[in-house]
Parts: structure tokens; sequence; C-alpha cells
């Protein structure tokens, strides 16, 4: 694992969270999804380098939206 | 009242909420707030697309015949003089294909406090460009007794670039590992051969070459351009290196924006590429006057950046992502896809939609998504 990297503070780039796994179990549960189906995020993606994330955590992405000021976006984190 | 509004808020976004807000007289009952808020809620909900909508076809209908009044201008002055930038269908078209080699690279470099105020921004922005030796050459003259070249370099040039010759001495002998290179006082760099039996040789080919090696600036960066903004300067340039301008100490890094998505995506990650995306196909549809609702162009980017990483609306990004070896047929390259399924054994499932248009069968779009589940008595 790469050391901790400073979080990233662009503009362009959103708020990044790591969710826990009962955040993540209800996540699931409420969307009756698998983490496979979720969009996907690279485990190098500089944007989550400051989380520590591992393969199969869920990345909760808290975006500006400009129709509906914030949204909420989920994304898989896989290996490649 | 904010007790009302508080109920409303995961089911309606902020954003809608806050027009309410804003729009509210100044005296309302309480009882009224509630109707509104209601009536707002209805509309919200009627508005959002359906399940089984097929949202993909209408943002490619939305897209797509706007696009078709599109002029084909591919070079003309967009705002910035001086700069030639893709725009149009060109650069829609790049975007869109996720090109890795776009045809303008340009960035906005936004500046730090003392900096963005404008002062000295020439000077700042001359620094920025990629310089050879080219520029600080006086004169390269070769002495054949002495197996020796000497680089005269102009003095004012390289006070402005903020060098030393000791400083182009070192970058030099970097670059070129085969020479030895020996800075004297009055600007000028002796250069010798470390190899003994063809050293002239050497040193004449060196000749040529060396005009060529990067002295100062950031790499790729071919031309500068400051541009006042509202109140502050900016450096529009041409060319990018985001990786490199972002370890200047003068450079607002959290606002500094290139228009290569790679670059953008190496450096910032999927979702400022999707955000960068967004921007970029609104600059090209504004500048050509044509509206398109920005739905359309977020799932487009959405679509995009599905996978984690960038892939272009083609053969070779997202349809190769598709499950169904039928879909992928459909789209080009038939004869391929088939193929290729056949020899790995390929299971398709008939899950979406081409491949049921094909077979003649029900599409899972619309009502024809949902199964029907009947009482058994």
């Amino acid at each position: 694992m790469a050391a901790k990297k400073d979080k990233l503070t662009h503009i362009l780039v959103p708020v990044h969270l790591k969710l826990s796994d009962k955040d993540k179990k209800a996540l699931m549960e409420k969307y009756n999804v698998d983490i496979k189906e979720l969009p996907k995020i690279s485990i190098k993606d500089p944007a989550i380098s400051h989380l520590d994330a591992k393969e199969r955590d869920v990345i909760k992405i808290i975006r500006k939206s400009s129709t509906a000021g914030e949204t909420v976006f989920y994304r898989g984190v896989i290996n490649e | 009242m904010t007790k009302q509004f508080k109920q409303y808020e995961d089911k309606i976004p902020e954003k809608i909420l806050e027009e309410v807000k804003e729009h509210l007289p100044a005296k309302c009952s309480e009882a009224k707030v509630k109707k509104i808020l209601e009536a707002v809620y209805s509309e919200y909900r009627r508005s959002l697309a359906q399940p089984g909508e097929s949202v993909g076809l209408v943002g490619a209908e939305s897209i797509g015949e706007p696009g078709t009044q599109m002029t084909l201008n591919t070079f003309h002055f967009a705002g910035v003089s001086e700069l030639n930038v893709t725009t149009g269908l060109p650069r829609l078209i790049e975007i869109l294909d996720g090109r890795k080699n776009i045809n303008t690279k340009m960035m906005e470099v936004y500046l730090k406090k003392p900096y963005s105020t404008g002062k000295n921004i020439k000077k700042l922005a001359e620094n920025m460009k990629e310089t050879t030796l080219q520029a600080f050459l006086q004169e390269i003259s070769i002495n054949i007794a002495n197996l020796q070249m000497t680089i005269l370099m102009k003095k004012s040039k390289l006070k402005n670039a903020g060098l030393t010759e000791e400083k182009a001495t070192k970058i030099l002998s970097k670059t070129f590992k085969k020479f030895k290179f020996k800075k004297q006082k009055d600007y000028s760099i002796i250069v010798t051969s470390n190899s003994k039996d063809e050293a002239l040789n050497e040193i004449y080919k060196l000749k040529e070459k060396i005009k060529d090696a990067f002295i100062s600036g950031v790499k790729g960066i071919t031309q500068v351009l400051p541009v006042k903004r509202g109140e502050e300067y900016l450096i529009v340039t041409a060319g990018s290196n985001l990786k490199e301008i972002l370890k200047k100490e003068y450079v607002d890094t959290t606002r500094t924006v290139s228009n290569d998505l790679f670059e953008i995506e190496g450096m910032l990650g999927v979702e400022a590429t999707r955000q960068i995306i967004i921007n970029e196909v609104l600059k090209v549809l504004d500048a050509q006057g044509i509206n398109i609702d920005i739905r359309h162009i977020m799932l487009v980017a959405d679509a995009m950046c599905m996978s984690g990483k960038v892939m272009g609306i083609n053969r070779y990004g997202i349809v190769k992502e598709k499950p169904s070896v039928l879909a992928r047929a459909s789209f080009e390259t038939p004869i391929n896809h088939v193929i290729n399924a056949a020899l790995t054994g390929e299971v398709d499932y008939l899950n979406s939609v081409i491949e049921n248009v094909m077979m003649n069968q029900l599409v899972p779009v619309g009502t024809g998504l949902p199964g029907l589940v009947t009482k058994t008595k």
C-alpha cells in the first residue's frame, strides 16, 4: 500500500468518503445490488489515495450538481 | 416553517427546496407552506425518469439532433485571440471518443493571490513556456585544435528566465551525459567529449542537437497568453502539462485545469474527469449557441466514467464493455465479435435491448421491463 497522500483540494474533485461496513451493507440492501454492479473506481485513483481504500470497499461521493445542489454517488473500488 | 422544510429534506433535492424558500411570500401561513411543498413534491416526482425509461436513447437524440446544426468550422479563434483552438464538432467528437491525443491541448493556469493581480504577469508567463537552448544562444563555436565547443549565451535572456550559467550547465550535463560541460565566467560554456577517438565527430553532431535541448520552463507548453478574467489575471497556455505546473509555487492548485481528459484522470481521478467532460462539452455547445439540457450530458459523462477510467463512446470504449455479444456485434465490426464469441464460447443472456430486437422479442424497456405477477388461487 502506498503511503497516505494529502487529500486533493481541486475544485473538480468532489468529496470522497469511505463507507463503513455497516453503511455498505445498508446500501446494498437499499438498492438490492452487489458491489460488482456499482460504478467503479480504481484503487489507484488519486482522489481516494488518502482514504487507504481496499478492493471491494465502497466510496461515497458527494458531488456538487448544478441541477440538484448536492447529489450522492457510489463507486465500488476495483483493483486493476 | 423550517420544520416542514426539514420533513421534505430527503424527498426533494436541496436546490429545489432553496428555490421554494426564496420565492415564498413574506407572510405565508403554515398550512399554505405545507400545501406548496406537497405540490412541489408531487411535481418533482412526476418529472423524475420512470423506471424503464430509455434515458440513453432520449439523451442520444437530444444531443444528436442539435449537433447536426453545428457548423463544421474546425479552426477558429474562440475568445482568446492568437491561440488556435479546436472547437465545434471536431472537439465534441474528440471529447466523446475519449481520444488520447487531442488536437489542441490547453490549460487555464490560475495564480495565487499576489501573482494574480497582474503584476509581472508577462514575465511569469514567459517563464512557463518551454524554452530550448536556442532561445538563449548567442553563438556556438567549435575549436578544432582543442576538440572543444564553446556555447556563448545571451546575458539578458538568462536573467529573465531566472537562470545562471551554472544552472544551465547543470541541466545540460544531465541531458547529455556523454559530454563534459564547464562553465566560464563570461556567460559561456565549454563542452568537451568523453570519447577520445571520435571527439570531433561527436561534437559536430552535438552542435545541432544541443539547440533543441530543454533548458527552462514547463515541458509541453508551447504558447502562453495572460488573460484577464473578472478581477484577476490568469494564464492560458497552449500545450499542457498539469503535473509540472501544479508543482510551481505561484500556481493556484485548486482551480488550474487542463482540457486533456487523461491528464485530469491521472492527476485528479475519475470524478474530476466526469466533471471536466461535462464542462468541456458545455463549452463547445455554448460557443455554438446550442442549448442541450445538462442532464443528457451528465448521463454521457457518467457512462464514460462508469468503469473507473475514461472510455470513449466507440467500439474500443464503452461498447466493448457490453456483456452481450449481439449488442457488440450490432454496433461495429460484427464478424470479429461473432467469431471471437464463438471461439471462446460466450453466452448471450439477452438481457438488454438490441439483442432482443434482433430476436424479435419484447424489449426490456418501459412497460416491457416488469414481469407480470398474478395471484394464484
